[in-house]
């Protein structure tokens, strides 16, 4: 089993932890936030990120990636947690990469996996519709009209929806809310008319977008995989994006818990270092057995995706459920350990705890992932 | 066919001849299982002829090297047997803490004459042995223990008390820490030593616990001779080797939720399902979460153990695994108790076969106390991997 790193893994992981440490640091998410910048990410770093082989990762070398696989896409996405780094590399090296190999027709993957790779274009994976994550309550409709079909529905919660030079949105073809049959995906061009972009503002000043559907037109051939059958490679797709989200989790947990430590040890109060009382102690030592279980836990899941992204669904609920929380504690016990200057913008703990609260959302919460647990396993 | 496939197919075969029926059942505690000793209690004879047997081949501590009893299997060639007798349900013939904790400290840190005396008997099921550690003023600090061991010329006299002394009533020999040193430093005037428990002046009194058994006992030792070639390891120097033997425990502690059935299934079974859904909707919640819980931290075991094998020492990480371990197994028995209500509250009767589960629910309490408590544990963590001031 994969949870012990190989040494092309750690190599890929050393590579990855340095390159992100100073090129895409804290403070380059604080610059993006401060700038007001109209795109949320680093077109360059973007850039030299496909460079490494990254944006392609889960690419095969036909179309121009590195096909490194999930394990590879895990590590890397753990070294952009710890340093808060903004990019596209969830919704286009993971989300849609993943889409497109399970169900791109080969004009498709010609038309996009390259694209992908090389860092020139990026994609949305529009999803959600309602307050909380639902697959399967999928609302948007897309009804047959003329050759093609014709889109009408809202999204939110859609990651770089507003800087995607294509969308892969989940539509509703037959069946109802509450269905995972019935649904079709579609590849959107976001300048189709009928469409209505809202960039949100989020609180972890990353990118999100909220989009309108209103008669949107578009031809047979936009339909991504099967019609009617989208539930499969949306599953697919949500396996895929929550491991990477669970390992981003890791990378992002991991270092709160690191500068938590650090502060510890150095801010003194009663005439000692306050990371000598117990009641810190303790709460650190527990925090550190939790981080180290979440770790097996994401290395299990990459591992199980690398064998089989369709059926990976168990280990995978069970590790974002895991990381929803872990990481959640330990965003909350950073800012608590922090005291006053936790809650002070000047800090990076504050930044991390938000970014935990929006990852830990994503594609499930924790208790979305535990009902899950349970239904798989017949409870 | 390659020598481990044929070796797997010897040993089926092997097992198919050779493990009674009744010995292809779970045990059923601690107190089912077969503990051998000079006074053995048998639950039934095939118990004694499975250890026996299994015994004949080296196979009660299959990779201990075969002059002292062992199999002197391979990891590759025991991990089969294990499988294999995993396979057919077959019971472990021997528990013993000679096997599992005074074993691989002489191994390691006893001399030939000890290995050759004290191995075998072990091996055999003959000899039972308990662990002489914690004290009335010595329990999660047990480095202040104060059993006082004097230098007599031509042996060492023995006085004090121990406690939470496993089945010392039962016991042949025990394996003691004992302090040789007043002067030292309370870590290094601490030795190891062996001893009959039929030497005069040592006498073994049983707790009644919270369960209402009485697993473990109160020792006093009143002027008790010890042969001083008993001494395992260098004067002083026991501390080593007790640190050893606990980390040990904790693993095996920690290590103890392996192959569980599932919480799911057992809170399904006592309080059934409502449109395929565990019928308590809060209850379920909980027993998903603890099933998360245990998954990952089987993966972290895995993890940890392959990390060791691969050269990395396990060194405090054991205590993470212990405290967690500990933890999880008390949250597990108290989803079992809630599940089961009203029926989990009896306490005797052939209904809830004498109360086990209730008992057993209590006999958890004690496993993040014992071996180091939790609280211990998290010191531990805070100074030896977090490197926190003062700890």
């Amino acid at each position: 089993m994969g949870l012990v790193l190989n040494e092309d893994e750690k190599m890929l992981a050393e590579t990855a932890e340095g390159f992100f440490a100073d090129k895409a640091p804290a403070k380059q998410l604080r610059k993006l936030r401060d700038d007001r910048d109209e795109t949320g990410y680093d077109k360059g770093l973007w850039q030299e990120m496909a460079d490494m082989g990254f944006a392609g990762i889960l690419i095969d070398e036909d179309h121009g990636g590195v096909n490194m696989g999930y394990m590879a896409a895990g590590l890397v996405a753990e070294q952009m947690g710890k340093n808060l780094t903004a990019s596209p590399f969830l919704s286009t090296a993971i989300l849609a990469a993943t889409a497109l190999n399970q169900a791109g027709s080969a004009e498709q993957k010609t038309a996009w996996l390259p694209k992908i790779a090389a860092g020139q274009a990026v994609m949305s994976f529009a999803l959600e519709e309602g307050v909380k994550h639902n697959p399967a309550a999928t609302n948007m409709s897309a009804e047959r009209s003329g050759n093609g079909f014709k889109l009408n529905g809202q999204k939110g919660m859609v990651i770089d929806g507003h800087v995607a030079d294509q969308m892969i949105v989940v539509t509703r073809t037959s069946g109802q809310a509450g269905d995972m049959d019935g649904l079709t995906l579609f590849l959107v061009d976001p300048k189709t008319k009928g469409i209505d972009i809202e960039r949100t503002q989020m609180v972890d000043s990353r990118n999100a977008a909220r989009i309108e559907f209103d008669d949107v037109e578009v031809n047979a051939d936009a339909v991504l995989g099967e019609v009617d059958n989208g539930g499969d490679v949306l599953k697919a797709v949500l396996n895929a994006g929550r491991a990477a989200v669970a390992a981003e989790l890791l990378g992002t947990g991991g270092e709160a818990f690191r500068q938590t430590t650090d502060y510890i040890r150095e801010r003194k109060q009663f005439g000692t270092e306050v990371g000598s009382f117990q009641a810190l102690q303790h709460r650190s030592a527990h925090l550190y057995s939790e981080m180290e279980i979440a770790r097996s836990a994401v290395l299990a899941a990459l591992t199980a995706l690398d064998m089989d992204v369709k059926g990976a669904e168990l280990p995978v609920a069970m590790t974002k459920a895991k990381l929803g929380q872990v990481a959640k504690l330990a965003g909350l016990e950073g800012v608590q350990m922090h005291g006053g200057v936790g809650m002070t913008d000047e800090y990076d703990i504050g930044l991390y705890l938000k970014r935990i609260r929006v990852a830990q959302e994503l594609f499930g919460d924790s208790n979305y992932q535990m009902d899950a647990i349970a239904r798989m396993k017949g409870y | 066919m390659s020598d481990l496939d044929q070796f797997r197919q010897d040993t089926r075969a092997w097992l198919a001849e050779n493990c009674p029926k009744e010995m292809r059942k779970p045990v059923k505690g601690f107190e089912d299982a077969c503990w051998g000793g000079r006074n053995p209690e048998y639950s039934c004879p095939e118990q004694k002829l499975w250890m026996d047997r299994m015994a004949s081949r080296g196979w009660t501590v299959p990779t201990w090297p075969k002059e002292y009893g062992g199999g002197g299997l391979t990891k590759a060639e025991a991990k089969i047997l294990k499988s294999e007798m995993r396979r057919i349900s077959a019971r472990n013939p021997l528990s013993s803490f000679g096997i599992w904790m005074l074993g691989p400290a002489l191994l390691k840190f006893g001399n030939e004459e000890q290995k050759l005396e004290h191995l075998p008997p072990i091996a055999r099921g003959e000899i039972r042995w308990c662990q002489g550690y914690s004290e009335p003023g010595a329990g999660s600090d047990l480095a202040a223990l104060a059993t006082k061991c004097e230098d007599k010329g031509d042996h060492f006299l023995v006085n004090g008390q121990k406690v939470w002394t496993s089945y010392a009533d039962k016991a042949d020999w025990i394996f003691c820490l004992v302090r040789t040193d007043f002067e030292a430093t309370k870590h290094t005037g601490i030795s190891f030593v062996l001893f009959d428990m039929e030497t005069p002046g040592v006498e073994a009194k049983p707790i009644k616990l919270i369960s209402g058994r009485s697993p473990f006992c109160e020792t006093f030792f009143e002027d008790v001779k010890v042969r001083k070639d008993n001494l395992v390891g260098e004067l002083n120097k026991g501390w080593t080797i007790a640190k050893y033997l606990l980390t040990h425990e904790r693993e095996m502690i920690g290590g103890m939720s392996e192959e569980m059935r599932p919480i799911s299934e057992i809170t399904a079974a006592s309080i059934g399902l409502v449109d395929d859904k565990l019928a308590d909707p809060m209850l379920r919640a909980k027993v998903a979460e603890t099933e998360v819980d245990e998954w990952a931290y089987m993966m972290t075991l895995t993890r940890k153990l392959a990390e060791a094998k691969a050269g990395a020492s396990l060194g405090a990480d054991s205590s993470m695994l212990k405290y967690y371990g500990t933890e999880l197994n008390k949250r597990r028995y108290e989803l079992m108790m809630d599940a089961a209500g009203h029926d989990g509250l009896e306490w005797e009767g052939e209904r809830s076969k004498d109360g086990d589960l209730a008992r057993m629910w209590l006999r958890t309490k004690g496993n993040s106390i014992e071996g180091g408590t939790s609280e211990v544990q998290l010191n531990i963590i805070s100074k030896h991997i977090l490197r926190l001031p003062g700890a």
